[in-house]
Formats: structure tokens, C-alpha cells, sequence
């Protein structure tokens, strides 16, 4: 799948809450749990299914945290790939309709 | 013509539910098991229990799930419906007492779920009219804790606590669910003063824990089985609710009486209020 055209949208079927600056993120299929940082948060924030990962990691990683653009994407995928096999996040390379509360 | 049903009323953690059966000699069970939790009260909940033929506990996984209206618990040794609104439910389960233990576990756990508490896998006790909890994986300590308390601590469990909010923080109930030590706990109440998640060293320490450590052992260790979004949500909110209300801290420990002095002595307030 072309970088370009990665799209990520929140599972409707996780709790997420925010405590002391930190994301805490749960899926309720199997329970397991996912504390993530500010960077990864940012991420997770911006996944509205039609915001393609690269433009997320150009306007809201690259700029907020100074990091180098190239590692920075790397580091997305890497991310978006190990929420998306818990079911956490759900990609795709076409914009993704948000999906209905279970 | 069908054996009149007989009522055992169960009141655990202020909610009272009754048990109803045609058979004596499970009603004799339940109410030798919960004896201490047995109350007058009137039910705000109703099982109805129908006994298969006996065999052992199940070593399944059980699964609780909505069907329709109704929540559906199943696991190998047991079968259960029960409606939320109505208040209303059925078991079919055998005889034995371990399985009563779980079903019991699993209707609380989706009530308080609804309203704000929850269940944990902690040992706790009152100290000088606080609760303490002492949460951890098989083999931390929780038994240790309790064995190593004064005579003057009240034992709410070994092993499951019974955690409800209140308007001064969380209040600790006592359990009739006992773990290694096979004793029930006391049928009373303590605002909560503060949770430990042990370990075992070479002497007594407190060390805080950050607020999303605090959490994700909290979730860990809270009992829940439902698949339901709208109650793992709730539970999520509530495990958050807690952390910010209630000292949260890792006791280190070595396993003799001084730790309940350190216990004793702890002024905590919540790190993540």
C-alpha cells in the first residue's frame, strides 16, 4: 500500500480517556490496553478516517515535536500498524466512513 | 405439581438479591456459604436456580454477552440469563458452590458496572476505620497481607474486594468470596483510605506510581467479563474516577507484622487528582 494513501480511523469498539496528559486506550472485544504518549496520541486524535497518515505526521507530528519527517512517518507506520492489529485503529488505502457505536 | 421455590436473601456490598430454589439441600448451600451476608432486606434483584446434574467446575472461559434485552452468562458448569430491567434472572448450573461463587461474581460485577464500582482482585481489610486494598498478580502477597494482620484489622477478603463510590471517595465492602485463606470476609464497610499493588523485597517501601501505571494495573486486576462497549466505557471512566480519588502506590514489602506499622503510619493523598 502506497504511503500516500494510508488512511486511519478510531475502531468504534475501544474506550479511550485522557488522565494527566496521557491517552489510555482499551478494546472491549478483548480487553487489552494501550497507554499511549504524546506523540502516538496525537495520532490517535487526528484518525478520522479521511486525513491521510502522511499529512497527519507532516502537520501535527513534524511541526508540534520537531522530529525529523522521514523517521517520524516510519515511527507512524510502525504505530498505526500495531494499533490496527489489536483492532484499535482501522486503515486503509481509501478515506474510511466512521464506523457506528457498537 | 412443581416443588414450591424457597428464597435465600444475599446482600453483598448493600445490594441484596434474592436466590430462590426447589431444593432444599441447595438451599441449605447457600445459605451456609453466604452465612454473614444473609439479610432481611428486600431483594432489589431475583435469581432463579435450577440444578443439572452435578459435576465439576468448568475450566472454560466464560462469556457474558448481551442477547436482546438480556445479559447471557455461560461457561461450562453454569448457564445464565438476566434482565437488567426487570431485575430478573435464571441460572442452570450444578450444585457446587464454586460455581454459585462465579455466577454471583459476574451478576455484581455487572451491576456495579452500571453504577460507578467495581470488583478487584485484591485482598482488603480496615485499619483504624479506613479500608486498605492489596491488589496484585497470584503470588504478590495478598493472602501474606492478610495472614500478617494485627488482631485489630477487620478483613473484608483475601480476595475479591467490593468497591462502590460514594460521596467522600470509594467505600470497601466486605466479601463473602474467599481465596487461599477459605475464610469469609466481614460483612461491613470502610471508605476507602488507599490502594497498594504489591511486591515482595527485602524490606517495606512506598513508591508512587505514575497515573497511566496506576490505571493500567488497575484495569488488570478489575473482574470483568462482559463484551459490551457501552459498560467497558463506563468501567474505563470509572478506573480513571478512582485513580484521581484514591492513593494509588506499589508497597514493596518484606513478609513480617512491621509492614501493617507502615500501612498504619501511610498518609497518602491521590497523585493524579
Amino acid at each position: 500500500m502506497p504511503e500516500d494513501c494510508i488512511y486511519i480511523a478510531r475502531s468504534s469498539a475501544i474506550a479511550a480517556r485522557a488522565l494527566a496528559g496521557e491517552m489510555m486506550v482499551m478494546n472491549s472485544a478483548d480487553s487489552t490496553f494501550f497507554t499511549l504518549n504524546e506523540v502516538a496520541t496525537a495520532i490517535f486524535q487526528a484518525a478520522d478516517g479521511h486525513t491521510p497518515l502522511r499529512e497527519i505526521v507532516r502537520d501535527r507530528i513534524c511541526e508540534q515535536f520537531d522530529v525529523d519527517s522521514e523517521q517520524a512517518q516510519a515511527d507512524a507506520e510502525q504505530f498505526v500498524a500495531e494499533l490496527s492489529s489489536h483492532g484499535i485503529l482501522l486503515v486503509s488505502n481509501q478515506p474510511l466512513a466512521p464506523e457506528a457505536p457498537r | 405439581m412443581a416443588a414450591p421455590r424457597k428464597v435465600a436473601c444475599v446482600e453483598i456490598g448493600g445490594i441484596p438479591i434474592a436466590l430462590s430454589t426447589c431444593d432444599e439441600g441447595f438451599l441449605d448451600l447457600l445459605r451456609q456459604r453466604y452465612d454473614g451476608f444473609l439479610s432481611s432486606s428486600r431483594p432489589e434483584f431475583e435469581l432463579e436456580f435450577d440444578l443439572t446434574s452435578t459435576g465439576p467446575v468448568s475450566d472454560d472461559d466464560v462469556r457474558v454477552r448481551r442477547e436482546g434485552d438480556e445479559w447471557l452468562i455461560e461457561r461450562g458448569d453454569f448457564h445464565a440469563r438476566w434482565d437488567p430491567r426487570t431485575g430478573r434472572g435464571s441460572v442452570r448450573q450444578n450444585a457446587n458452590p464454586y460455581s454459585l461463587d462465579s455466577v454471583l461474581r459476574i451478576l455484581h460485577s455487572l451491576i456495579l458496572a452500571e453504577r460507578g464500582g467495581f470488583l478487584l482482585h485484591a485482598a482488603s481489610a480496615i485499619c483504624d476505620g479506613r479500608a486498605y486494598l492489596f491488589s496484585g498478580v497470584s503470588g504478590a502477597g495478598k493472602t501474606t497481607m492478610t495472614r500478617l494482620a494485627p488482631a485489630d484489622i477487620t478483613l473484608l477478603t483475601d480476595e475479591i474486594s467490593y468497591l462502590r463510590p460514594g460521596a467522600d471517595g470509594y467505600a470497601a465492602f466486605g466479601t463473602p468470596f474467599a481465596g487461599e485463606l477459605a475464610k469469609a470476609g466481614e460483612n461491613c464497610t470502610a471508605p476507602v483510605s488507599a490502594l497498594f499493588f504489591l511486591e515482595k523485597g527485602p524490606e517495606n517501601r512506598v513508591d508512587e506510581l505514575s497515573s497511566a501505571e496506576a490505571v493500567r494495573r488497575l484495569m488488570r486486576n478489575i473482574l470483568f467479563f462482559a463484551e459490551d462497549q457501552g459498560l467497558v466505557e463506563k468501567l474505563l471512566a470509572t478506573a480513571c474516577d478512582f485513580v484521581g480519588r484514591v492513593p494509588i502506590r506499589r508497597l514493596t514489602f518484606y513478609p513480617d507484622a512491621r509492614v501493617w506499622e507502615q500501612i498504619r503510619n501511610f498518609q497518602g493523598v491521590p497523585e493524579h487528582a
